[in-house]
């Protein structure tokens, strides 16, 4: 039952592909500004493609499966450039290492960041292939080529399978980048096409391995109580009555963390037992005195009226055109609006949970994680190795959701395990999951805009105020971080002269981390219910109201306008924001939902809303049913998207599917408060998701066919759901929803 | 000493009769296709069938399972190939999959009770298996497949 063998074989690339195999690593540069030529970069990152002789293509997936199918897509990519036979191809997941470049599967970034990678990778086999065969014919290689796993030599009819030409591909040089020719799109045979991901049969039967599922030969079971409130510490511990436990071998202590949070573990009293069940009961029987630290006065309702009272001051100005105060000054009225939205819970369906054996002053760990270099990181840091002394290999992720990016219960294991000389499993309950995330940030919005006779603004403010996730690296980060203000707030696409977006500070008294789509969620539903808000002000309908917004098509310029995109692409040219693809979003919402013949009547109401993250562009339609006891029903979405090319429809629509459902939860349900500097949510009946009674029935997905460059498709559908749900609401009920989730708001 | 069937096979199990199926499944007979979502029966990430009857086996202690019969997903089908599994993979159900045990377990059992299940029995009979990816509408199709009425 002992086996370290999970997610197939893994291993370094040398361990995985036969000695004799033709290895052909294609280097990309890592996408961030200034890494002007790959040998300056201080590593060398690479995507690698292996031939067998047996004729077996091994393509590495570097980025973690979280449900988004990337594990299957981007070797796809590799494998149709090469023309390769699907079911010859052999997918091997990553270890953690710098060598692959930015394995932080987050952001929605991996196919914008590496299709290209991967269809190099396979253009580069391809034609060392096809050199090889023409090396063996003595024919030129201009008439040996690749055909479904075979080069043919056409003139002669002679045929070559890819095994029999890696003993003479491995005397090769690999032809240069400019050398390297790809297929046309007419070509393809994977890209394009909804093909079933790898992991569909074990995913299915129940044969999947995940981080939760990894063992070690001679594993024990970790549960730790943590210090219920953020920097709290460890006073003492009675662990008499834990002990006597059957089945439980020993407490640990672990120090708490010091500011910076970063990725460090918590810091508590471990107890190590022969199974989890036991591990967690006996955890329930330790008599522990805290020190509850600076944050035991943290209170959400108090922390509500700061962030609303905050957000109705004078802010740091981030965006600035025209002269809105004098707009204002001159304005007979006004229009003010205040948005709250709540702290919420990543609650991936599998807790964090990870297996981690610390020996020979080296650390082996298997683990849920969506940055294994990460995972690496922290444990160096945590035990004092270097980093090269950590392998993290990766398993399947029970979900991710930006939870699984901050790797601190890697480190946990990993700590516990040099702590007791043991291979330690550490997993988390559901509610230490709640009690101890890295919480999606809490945010108060204040808009204010003065409209001509049409409704349109002449001016328009509008301020944030939220802690940052920039506290996890700096603890005095009072105002929002760059990347966040890029996250829909700066980069409001209205035709509109005078603008001003601010941004005020507060204090932060949890962790905070990204959750999908991240800073987008409170931004959007600010600056789209306000939208909405103004337009039935205005008594226009939604979409000619939006559309005249926009203004004519153009592409704004970002790098006057603002700070553009760290994360997502960083390449203004490839990804300028472009008010046309915005505009057809709308248009194809509109025609597809049928929104021009539907009319909201009590009761009954259609909504819409916009939203542009992760370099896609989106638009919902939403109908809802509101009953008569106030219960809302979700009876449709229509969700359009501009995400530029696909590789895999079917995997995209359900990534939108999805993102409707996480952000019907978010809207409806979700909200995590803390009391006394404790986090009163604890599982999923205080906690509520949306199950598949309060889900959308149907959610149709409408991609705009585009020749762009491939953005994000993981995030960008779920910011326009709160403010579309919201909007729908309005129109079946009159009730104008300012502050989440829903719940709170009798609808009746 | 607690006496089970798991999958066709006899099981003696001496530990604490507490101690929930899940965690016996899991840890002590190594099958870990049955997932933990919440361990109080909120989720059905844990869902098996107890004597041919869905069961959250968090909250099922191996007392309460001595003398009966468990199928876990690893024992659903020899070739994973039970209607019910063919529709998942038809309808390409599964995004991060973690969830997709417990559905699929559970949708066997409804579709016993229910051979030809309205939407509104779907939901009533689905609603304790979370899916956090939002895979519901798929799983909705794929159960329909199965049971072979119109979606």
């Amino acid at each position: 039952m002992n086996t370290i063998n999970i997610v197939s074989r893994r291993g370094f690339l040398e361990r995985f592909v036969s000695a004799g195999a033709l290895i052909i690593g294609v280097p990309v540069l890592q996408q961030v500004s200034g890494a002007a030529e790959v040998d300056d970069a201080p590593f060398h990152p690479s995507v690698y493609l292996g031939l067998e002789p047996d004729g077996t293509v091994v393509i590495i997936a570097h980025r973690s499966e979280m449900g988004t199918g990337i594990r299957s897509v981007l070797p796809m990519i590799a494998a149709d450039e090469l023309d390769a036979d699907w079911k010859r191809c052999k997918v091997e997941q990553a270890i953690g290492d710098p060598k692959y470049g930015d394995q932080n599967t987050d952001g929605s970034c991996s196919i914008t960041n590496f299709h290209t990678a991967f269809r190099e990778a396979g253009a580069t086999a391809r034609m060392m292939l096809e050199n090889s065969a023409a090396l063996k014919w003595s024919v030129p290689a201009s008439e040996c080529h690749v055909k479904f796993h075979e080069v043919l030599h056409a003139p002669s009819g002679r045929k070559a399978g890819f095994g029999e030409l890696v003993a003479l591909g491995i005397k090769q040089l690999p032809p240069k980048k400019e050398e390297l020719k790809f297929k046309s799109p007419s070509e393809y045979r994977y890209i394009g096409k909804d093909m079933p991901i790898i992991d569909l049969e074990d995913l299915c039967t129940g044969r999947g391995k995940f981080g939760i599922d990894a063992k070690m030969p001679g594993m024990v079971y970790a549960s730790i109580e943590r210090p219920p409130v953020f920097g709290g510490k460890l006073v003492s511990v009675d662990d008499a009555e834990a002990r006597k436990m059957r089945g439980v071998q020993q407490t640990v202590t672990l120090d708490g963390l010091k500011l910076p949070y970063g990725f460090q573990p918590l810091g508590g009293v471990a107890v190590i037992a022969d199974n989890t069940w036991t591990a967690m009961q006996a955890r329930k029987k330790l008599k522990i005195e805290w020190d509850l630290g600076p944050n035991a006065a943290y209170e959400s309702e108090a922390y509500k009226k700061q962030l609303l009272d905050t957000a109705r001051k004078p802010g740091k100005v981030v965006r600035n055109a025209g002269d809105v105060d004098a707009e204002f000054a001159r304005a007979s009225k006004v229009h003010e609006a205040a948005y709250y939205v709540p702290l919420l819970a990543h609650a991936p369906m599998e807790p964090p949970a990870a297996v981690a054996e610390f020996k020979d002053g080296k650390v082996l760990a298997y683990a849920a994680v969506q940055d294994p270099q990460a995972a690496q990181d922290i444990i160096s840091k945590t035990l004092g190795i270097d980093k090269k002394d950590v392998t993290c290999h990766v398993t399947l992720l029970g979900g991710g959701f930006g939870r699984k990016s901050k790797p601190d219960y890697v480190a946990e294991a990993a700590l516990l395990s040099k702590k007791i000389g043991k291979p330690v499993k550490v997993t988390w309950s559901r509610e230490d999951d709640l009690h101890f995330d890295y919480y999606h940030s809490v945010a108060g919005m204040y808009m204010k805009a003065t409209t001509d006779a049409k409704g349109r603004p002449t001016a328009w403010l509008q301020r944030s105020v939220f802690p940052s996730i920039g506290n996890m690296f700096a603890p005095n980060a009072d105002y929002a971080a760059g990347f966040e203000m890029e996250m829909g707030w700066i980069n409001v696409p209205y035709d509109i002269a005078n603008q001003r977006a601010e941004n005020g500070p507060v204090k932060n008294h949890v962790r905070i981390g990204w959750l999908r789509s991240v800073s987008n969620i409170y931004h959007a539903f600010a600056v789209q219910s306000f939208t909405d808000e103004l337009a039935a002000a205005a008594n226009r309908d939604r979409v000619e109201y939006m559309l005249d917004l926009l203004g004519e098509p153009r592409k704004m310029n970002m790098k006057e306008d603002g700070p553009h995109l760290a994360k997502a692409g960083d390449k203004m040219d490839q990804f300028p924001l472009d008010t046309a693809r915005w505009r057809r979003v709308i248009e194809v919402a509109a025609e597809r939902s049928g929104w021009a013949n539907k009319k909201s009547s009590p009761g009954h109401g259609f909504g819409i809303a916009s939203h542009w993250s992760f370099n896609t562009y989106v638009a919902a339609v939403v109908e809802v049913e509101v009953d008569q006891r106030g219960q809302l029903h979700i009876h449709r979405v229509d969700i359009a998207a501009d995400p530029g090319q696909i590789i895999n429809p079917d995997r995209v629509n359900a990534q939108f599917e999805g993102a409707a459902v996480f952000g019907t939860s978010l809207t409806l349900m979700g909200e995590i408060t803390a009391m006394d500097g404790k986090i009163q949510q604890s599982n999923f009946h205080n906690y509520p998701v949306a199950r598949m009674s309060e889900a959308p029935l149907k959610t149709h997905v409408h991609i705009v066919a585009s020749n762009e460059a491939p953005a994000g498709v993981g995030e960008p559908g779920v910011p326009v759901m709160a403010p579309a749900i919201c909007n729908a609401i309005f129109a079946a009920t009159g009730k104008r929803i300012r502050e989440l989730p829903v719940k709170k708001t009798k609808l009746a | 000493m607690i006496q089970l069937k798991v999958n066709g096979a006899g099981r003696q199990f001496d530990g604490d009769p507490d101690m929930p199926l899940l965690w016996y499944l899991r840890d002590v007979l190594d099958m870990t296709g049955t997932k933990y979502g919440c361990g109080m029966g909120l989720c059905g990430a844990c869902t098996v069938h107890l004597d041919g009857a869905a069961a959250r086996s968090c909250s099922t202690s191996m007392k309460d399972a001595a003398g009966k019969s468990v199928t876990t997903i690893e024992g659903l089908a020899a070739h994973g190939d039970h209607p019910v599994q063919q529709a998942w993979k038809s309808n390409n159900v599964p995004q991060c999959g973690y969830c997709q045990s417990g559905q699929i377990m559970q949708a066997v059992a409804l579709l016993k009770e229910k051979p030809k299940p309205t939407d509104h029995d779907i939901d009533e009979i689905m609603q304790g298996n979370i899916c956090r990816c939002g895979t519901y509408q798929r799983i909705r199709q794929a159960i329909k497949q199965a049971a072979g009425v119109k979606a």
